[in-house]
């Protein structure tokens, strides 16, 4: 009987995407690029920042207030930006095409692509709160009420990732995702305090999703509070938005 | 047993006719290729086929299935090799050929397959670091690997040496006995000759004629020769038996066409004999799938 006797059938779906997401996170822990933009940058602030007092970052211990900003931004850098630059460049390489053409369905993928998201930002969460908290970090409120804002800023980030990887040409997004990365990094109150701008620019950066996501962990972790509300809608409004036009104009070639 | 049934296809891109009204039939354990210049439309079916894209008219069945419709039950029966890429820059060989194998029930040994395509030494490798023909190789391989019944190959030996071709060619041929469809595109008549059982030859977008390779080039024979330019042929064809043809093209190239038979071989030769000319490399051949093709379209098959 020959090798290539045909015998086609698909693996159990569940396989599917545990296979495809064991391969994605792989070759993102890989990817140096990657490590640099989900790890390594946000340490170095975290410990830049944290262990010294170039930024006056108002009453308090630094970290405090550091460490919810240094989480907003992993979870940007892995959602957005990784995300954005990753998926561009595979649907310029025609890689979503060819999958497409074994049995991955596109939710299939899409699911795996969520799962690994969600497992590296688990990794820089350990990470971050480790450096942390070595750096004296006291950490307050309801780690379930921190969680669920990650979980919806995830979703509006991703979203917001896959509707530029799936409409912009790869090298665009290349340098659109960073740009935005850097914009929101300064902007969004990640390392600096929002108070320091001027009260209407500063009443429209806190609608930013970076914002939205830092000041709830912030609100939560720093201060102990109970759901940040409007931090939530705001986020819950970039997340729906996001996913609903990255569905609509999404183009997998 | 019909596997690919396509017929008066259409596809238009703006104002760009891609295919005008193409229609072909693949077959099991048959190697069909699609034979045809740059731009003629053979990548276009192909996808269709595969269904990344939708035809604008026409009837297209796979495994008597619809592409689109019922894309979920064909995934897991066909494979698709296409003409570049699709394999992530940075994934090595070996992790991305097991990665497609395991969303088969029941695929070949991913090792094996490396192995008999000659990358077992490159499994570590990642695919930017392959060579152009290692990397259209894992790219068959990922075709192959879930063990379809029918596949598709876009243009599957572009930018391989002389051996890797050979060890693809037998791969299809093994592909053909274990009672797999296979659908080629090429313009390599060459490989189309060896390999095909059935030949669609397209041009602009529509099939301009279909067979067996023998089919096509028929028996007919034609005679060459190399000689001094301006012989007379006007008294050669005198000679000739009535219906032949004969031409010079470029200067000094000589071309009979009819029915060479002895008696006409032994007519040329003694003319040449009678005029002084010594007919260099003189031979009879049969037509090639080439000439069919520059016959059927006035165009060089490598547009």
């Amino acid at each position: 009987m020959s090798t290539f006797m045909p015998a086609p059938g698909a693996a159990p779906t569940g396989r599917l995407i545990a296979a495809q997401t064991t391969y994605e996170i792989r070759t993102l822990l890989r990817n140096g690029e990657q490590l640099l933009l989900t790890m390594i940058i946000p340490v170095v602030l975290l410990v830049l920042f944290g262990a010294t007092d170039l930024l006056d970052l108002g009453p308090g211990q630094r970290v405090d207030f550091l460490a919810p900003g240094v989480l907003a931004l992993a979870v940007m850098s892995t959602a957005f930006t990784g995300q954005a630059i990753g998926t561009g460049f595979e649907r310029r390489y025609g890689v979503l095409k060819r999958l497409g053409a074994t049995p991955l369905s596109r939710s299939g993928l899409i699911t795996a692509k969520t799962l690994t998201v969600i497992a590296v930002e688990l990794l820089q969460a350990a990470l971050i709160t480790a450096v942390a908290l070595s750096l004296g970090w006291h950490p307050h409120g309801d780690p379930l009420t921190a969680l669920l804002l990650v979980l919806v800023g995830t979703a509006a980030f991703s979203g917001f990732g896959l509707l530029m990887a799936g409409t912009l040409r790869a090298e665009a997004t290349l340098a659109a995702a960073n740009l935005v990365y850097v914009l929101l990094l300064v902007l969004g109150g990640v390392l600096f305090p929002l108070d320091e701008f001027p009260s209407g620019v500063r009443t429209a950066l806190e609608l930013l999703p970076i914002s939205a996501l830092a000041e709830g962990l912030r609100q939560v972790l720093q201060h102990g509070a109970g759901l940040p509300a409007r931090e939530l809608l705001i986020l819950t409004a970039w997340a729906v938005t996001g996913l609903l036009l990255a569905s609509r104009f999404f183009r997998w070639e | 047993m019909t596997a690919v049934h396509l017929a008066a296809l259409v596809k238009r891109y703006g104002a760009t006719t891609a295919l005008n009204g193409l229609s072909l039939t693949a077959r099991r354990s048959e190697v069909t290729a699609i034979l045809g210049p740059n731009g003629a439309g053979k990548t276009t079916a192909v996808e269709i086929c595969a269904g990344f894209r939708r035809a604008d008219g026409g009837t297209v069945r796979v495994l008597d299935l619809d592409p689109v419709a019922d894309a979920r039950a064909l995934k897991p029966r066909v494979g698709v090799m296409p003409q570049s890429g699709g394999v992530p820059v940075s994934a090595r060989a070996g992790e991305f050929l097991r990665l497609i194998a395991s969303f088969y029930a029941h695929p070949v040994s991913p090792a094996a397959l490396l192995e008999r395509l000659g990358l077992a030494d490159h499994a570590r490798t990642s695919y930017r670091r392959l060579s152009g023909g290692q990397q259209q190789r894992l790219s068959l391989a990922a075709a192959i690997v879930g063990r379809p019944e029918l596949v598709f190959l876009d243009e599957p030996t572009a930018g391989l040496d002389p051996q890797a071709r050979h060890a693809t060619w037998e791969l299809i041929e093994e592909l053909r006995e274990a009672g797999v469809a296979v659908v080629l595109t090429t313009h390599h008549m060459d490989e189309a000759e060896r390999l095909a059982d059935r030949v669609f030859i397209v041009d602009h977008g529509r099939v301009v004629a279909h067979g067996s390779p023998g089919e096509l080039t028929g028996a007919e024979r034609q005679l060459r020769f190399r000689a001094r330019a301006g012989l007379g042929l006007d008294e050669l064809l005198a000679a000739l038996p009535a219906g032949s043809a004969a031409k010079e093209s470029p200067a000094g190239h000589y071309l009979i066409e009819g029915e060479v038979r002895p008696e006409l071989l032994a007519t040329v030769t003694t003319w040449c004999a009678s005029h002084g000319v010594l007919a260099e490399d003189l031979r009879i051949e049969r037509r090639t799938l080439e000439d069919v093709f520059l016959e059927l379209t006035g165009r060089e098959l490598r547009g």
